[in-house]
């Protein structure tokens, strides 16, 4: 039938497949993407299965690629997508992409290594390099024109001196202790932060007795582990005697200062300094060159990586698949199971063939259709155009295996209702232009995969925005509203007969329609242009759009029961006609489409340009109290001079049809239980006489049974055997079902209401936006005028993208999701289905790509 | 009553050609079925919309009440 009415018609195959060539036909059926295979091993555990050691070597390949995947952004070299896509390698090629990863791996590091050891190296130079010079600052302090004074230990180095000696208290301290005291130090460098609480701790520890200088690095220097620039600060601690030496030591190593040497004389200090600089720039020549090796075995990959990640993802999913088979007894052939669409039988045996060909093997491999009795998966076949729609449907639930699929439809009835709320011109044609530019530019757009969901959603499912848009251009214009303004085209139907002074006199007039100020035949295309300048225009829209809500409304649900028809004359269920489908559409049809044709009657037969004042506006029927008064069994109260009823013989044409409803109830309750019942005992006897037959062998016997048989109504299409329900279940079903759908005609009319509400919500913010927003910048001339208008427009642009196109569509996309979801396939729709979910590559690679990013 | 002919005819027939006569002409191929409901639908709901619209002013039981200002608006520009 049709591709999108139904589900494909799927079955169910067995496929032998010789071990050579197993892999290069999964391979072939990867591409494809038409096969779903069933896990013949459930029970075996991940690593006992065939090929879990290739399974590990694509792991850890993987793992590779992702390393290196990492030093390519680290160093920000773009990596080359030319969106081909390459077939998965055979498994000897295997090996050699191995060997590949691997040696890239080892190479990369290597260099990483060597450039962290080199930089280690290069920082220590570089600090020996600034203690140098600064441990020459403070010698050179203490040497000129210090003081000793009761904390400073300024006489410290002193040029002439060979020995090194410093007296801490100088000539004092001579005279008091007698020997000259030697002053040790140490010189290293410590991160800035550390330095405040170092300082404390030598205090405290060292009780005062040792001194510390310290002079900060302007420059911050690299740390080569984590490669932060850091700040760090030289510093110089002076100290007497062993013990304090080994304290100082100590604190030294617990903040994590390091320590160097630092030759007392300067002499020897400009010596050390040259040999630091000499080294510095050699190790500068040596990393600089390392990091060219890097970054050129970078490039070098970059061009591949992506290829290579296509090629081990799809052997990856080649041996999960394998993964998935069966090992049959003489070990030389695989066994699969799959759910394969009937149409695509011929496609999938020449991909076969084509990988048998290719693995060179010579046993053709044999695809065997199967007889089973579960439920097959639900597969829509769907192109660029429809799937939006589909997708819509399957969110609520995957369609039963070859039930109706509402998609077809909902391509069409979702705009409409969605235009029904939203009816704009203006707001219609952004929609549009927008999803447009998204179909005219499908291409690139795609090209650029995004992670944004928010992009991707609207991208998805721009075929369906561009229908609303386009639908509520439709609507739009026949609500004749465009940024809450009406066009004049054909000339407004209505026009004023007033005098000046009546005018001029009276703040308010209300035109007649019984008189000449209407035209008596309408605007041809939409509503006349007077009501948007009305002051009661809400009054005359409200009672048009409720009851355009329920007409479309009660169309929509009588088109759901319609589609319940045809299932049943799909699946055969000729009871359910007769006692689901019949007592359904009268229900419906008695009492809803009943009030439909009674508001059509009051359109066209009670007028203002009458004679008769029975079908003058003044006798109108409210019908919503027209139809509760037909249910409650009431009388209709009209004023003195009307009619009572619309039509002579209403009321008790009121009363049948409305029996006849209530009747319907108990026949959906009760009709198709005993049915159902009565043709349970029937098989029951009618087995039980067979196997009386059998056992006695008679002809006759046989005759009857074959007679009896012949009365049991036609085999369903290959079905699951209908389970025997008790008796209870069957009634209890049946009662949901009518309680369902009985309180659910009345309430889901009655929801139908909110296309009225949400279009009247709609209308109001659009002309509140342009009341209070743009017509204060259209209320000044001149230059003035044109700056305030260009602010007003500025606002007002931005709110009515914001709040009417975004929100007010978000709000009105989920309200007809909601009556397509609910009022509509609820009259007929199962989804008790699950989705075919092919072996794929493309759908492999499109999720893996995906997962990282996010 | 109060309706025109002409904007029903002309409209039936718009959405008939659409509905009725398109679909025999929609080419073969695998949309065929797809195309043809579309078709259909679309002008069914268009047509029902807009016949709704205009049933429902073709008997208007109330008229527009417009302030002072717009009748003379009105009056200017409106009536030829």
């Amino acid at each position: 039938m049709g591709n999108l009415f139904r589900s494909e018609e799927m079955t169910l195959c067995q496929l032998f497949l010789q071990s050579e060539a197993a892999y290069a036909c999964v391979s072939e059926l990867g591409e494809l993407g038409l096969v779903q295979f069933r896990d013949l091993n459930p029970d075996v555990n991940a690593f006992q299965r065939k090929f879990v050691n290739e399974v590990r070597r694509c792991d850890e390949m993987e793992r590779k690629l992702r390393y290196l995947e990492k030093e390519i952004k680290k160093d920000g070299i773009p990596m080359l997508d030319t969106g081909e896509n390459p077939e998965a390698p055979q498994p000897r090629e295997m090996i050699d992409l191995e060997a590949t990863f691997e040696k890239l791996e080892n190479e990369l590091r290597e260099v990483n290594q060597n450039a962290e050891a080199l930089k280690r190296n290069f920082l220590e130079l570089t600090e020996l390099k600034h203690i140098l010079r600064k441990t020459q600052v403070f010698f050179d302090e203490a040497e000129y024109g210090c003081y000793p004074t009761y904390y400073s230990s300024s006489q410290m180095a002193d040029p002439s001196r060979e020995e090194e000696q410093v007296t801490l208290l100088g000539e004092e301290g001579l005279r008091a202790g007698g020997q000259a005291l030697k002053l040790g130090f140490v010189a290293g460098v410590i991160l800035r932060e550390r330095i405040p609480a170092f300082e404390r701790m030598l205090w405290r520890a060292c009780r005062g007795n040792v001194f510390l200088r310290q002079a900060e690095i302007e420059t911050p220097l690299e740390d080569p582990s984590s490669g932060d620039n850091v700040f760090k600060s030289v510093f110089i601690i002076f100290f007497q005697g062993d013990q304090l030496k080994t304290r100082v030591k100590k604190i030294c190593e617990g903040f994590r200062a390091t320590l160097y040497p630092c030759p007392e004389a300067p002499a020897d200090r400009r010596e050390m300094a040259m040999g630091v600089m000499t080294r510095l720039e050699d190790l500068n020549t040596v990393l600089g060159q390392t990091q060219d090796h890097r970054h050129r075995v970078l490039v070098a990959a970059a061009k591949n990586i992506k290829n290579w990640f296509v090629k081990v993802r799809k052997i990856k999913a080649i041996y999960h698949t394998l993964n998935l088979f069966n090992l049959d007894v003489t070990q030389k052939c695989l066994i699969a199971e799959c759910w394969v669409p009937v149409l695509d039988l011929e496609t999938i045996q020449l991909a076969l063939r084509r990988g048998t060909e290719r693995s060179g093997s010579s046993v053709p491999p044999i695809l065997n259709r199967m007889e089973s009795f579960e439920d097959p998966p639900t597969y829509n076949r769907t192109n660029k155009f429809t799937y939006g729609f589909q997708v819509l449907i399957d969110a609520y639930g995957v369609a039963t295996y070859r039930e109706v699929n509402p998609a077809p439809y909902t391509i069409i009835t979702f705009p409409f209702l969605f235009a029904i709320m939203f009816g704009d011109l203006g707001h219609g044609l952004l929609m549009a232009l927008f999803a447009g530019w998204m179909v005219l530019r499908e291409k690139p757009l795609a090209a650029k995969k995004s992670d944004s969901e928010i992009w991707n959603i609207f991208f998805g499912g721009r075929y369906v925005i561009l229908l609303m848009g386009l639908f509520s251009m439709y609507t739009g214009f026949v609500y004749n509203d465009i940024f809450s303004k009406s066009l004049n085209i054909f000339g407004s139907y209505w026009t004023v007969n007033y005098n000046k002074s009546t005018v001029v006199t009276n703040k308010d007039l209300q035109l007649n329609p019984s008189t000449d100020d209407y035209y008596q035949h309408p605007y041809p295309i939409g509503l006349d242009p007077v009501w948007q300048v009305a002051e009661n225009k809400i009054i005359f829209m409200n009672a048009y759009k409720m009851k355009i809500s329920i007409i479309v409304g009660v169309f929509h649900m009588l088109f759901g029961v319609c589609l319940s028809l045809w299932n049943y004359m799909y699946f055969r269920k000729r009871i359910s006609i007769f006692c689901e489908f019949i007592p359904q559409m009268i229900f419906l049809c008695f009492l809803f489409l009943y009030m439909v044709i009674l508001m059509f009657i009051k359109w066209t037969c009670y007028g203002p340009k009458t004679d008769d004042v029975k079908t003058s506006p003044y006798c109108a029927p409210s019908i919503l109290i027209t139809f509760i008064n037909m249910v409650l069994f009431n009388e209709n109260s009209a004023p003195e001079v009307c009619d009572q009823y619309m039509y002579s013989g209403q009321r008790p044409f009121q009363m049948l049809l409305v029996v006849i409803a209530l009747l319907c109830i108990p026949w959906m309750l009760f009709a198709k239980p005993m049915l159902t019942i009565r043709n349970q005992r029937r098989m029951h006897v009618l087995l039980n006489s067979n196997h009386q037959n059998h056992a006695v062998g008679s002809e006759n016997g046989d005759a009857e049974a074959a007679l009896a048989q012949g009365q049991i109504p036609p085999p369903l299409p290959p079905h699951k055997e209908e389970e025997e329900l008790p008796i209870g279940e069957i009634l209890i079903h049946q009662g949901i079902h009518t309680i369902e759908y009985v309180l659910g005609s009345v309430s889901h009319t009655a929801s139908y209401l909110r296309l009225w509400a949400l279009s009247l919500a709609h209308a109001q913010l659009s002309e509140v936006l342009w009341n209070m927003v743009l017509r204060n910048g259209l209320m000044f001339e001149g230059w003035v005028g044109g700056i305030a208008l260009w602010i007003t427009f500025a606002i007002w642009s931005t709110l009515t993208v914001a709040i009417l196109v975004l929100m007010e569509g978000l709000s009105a996309f989920l309200h007809t999701l909601r009556l397509h979801w609910v009022e509509f396939q609820s009259k007929f729709y199962q989804g008790m289905g699950y989705d075919f979910q092919p072996f794929s590559f493309e759908a492999i690679l499109d999720s893996a790509a995906q997962a990282p990013e996010e | 009553m109060g309706a025109s002919v002409v904007p029903i005819l002309v409209f039936t027939i718009l959405w008939g050609i659409v509905g009725i006569v398109l679909p025999f002409v929609v080419p073969k191929g695998p949309n065929r079925g797809i195309l043809q409901v579309v078709l259909m639908l679309t002008a069914a709901t268009c047509w029902l919309f807009w016949l709704c619209c205009y049933l429902s002013q073709i008997n208007p039981l109330i008229g527009p009440k417009l302030s002072n200002r717009t009748v003379l608006l009105m009056a200017r520009e409106w009536v030829s």
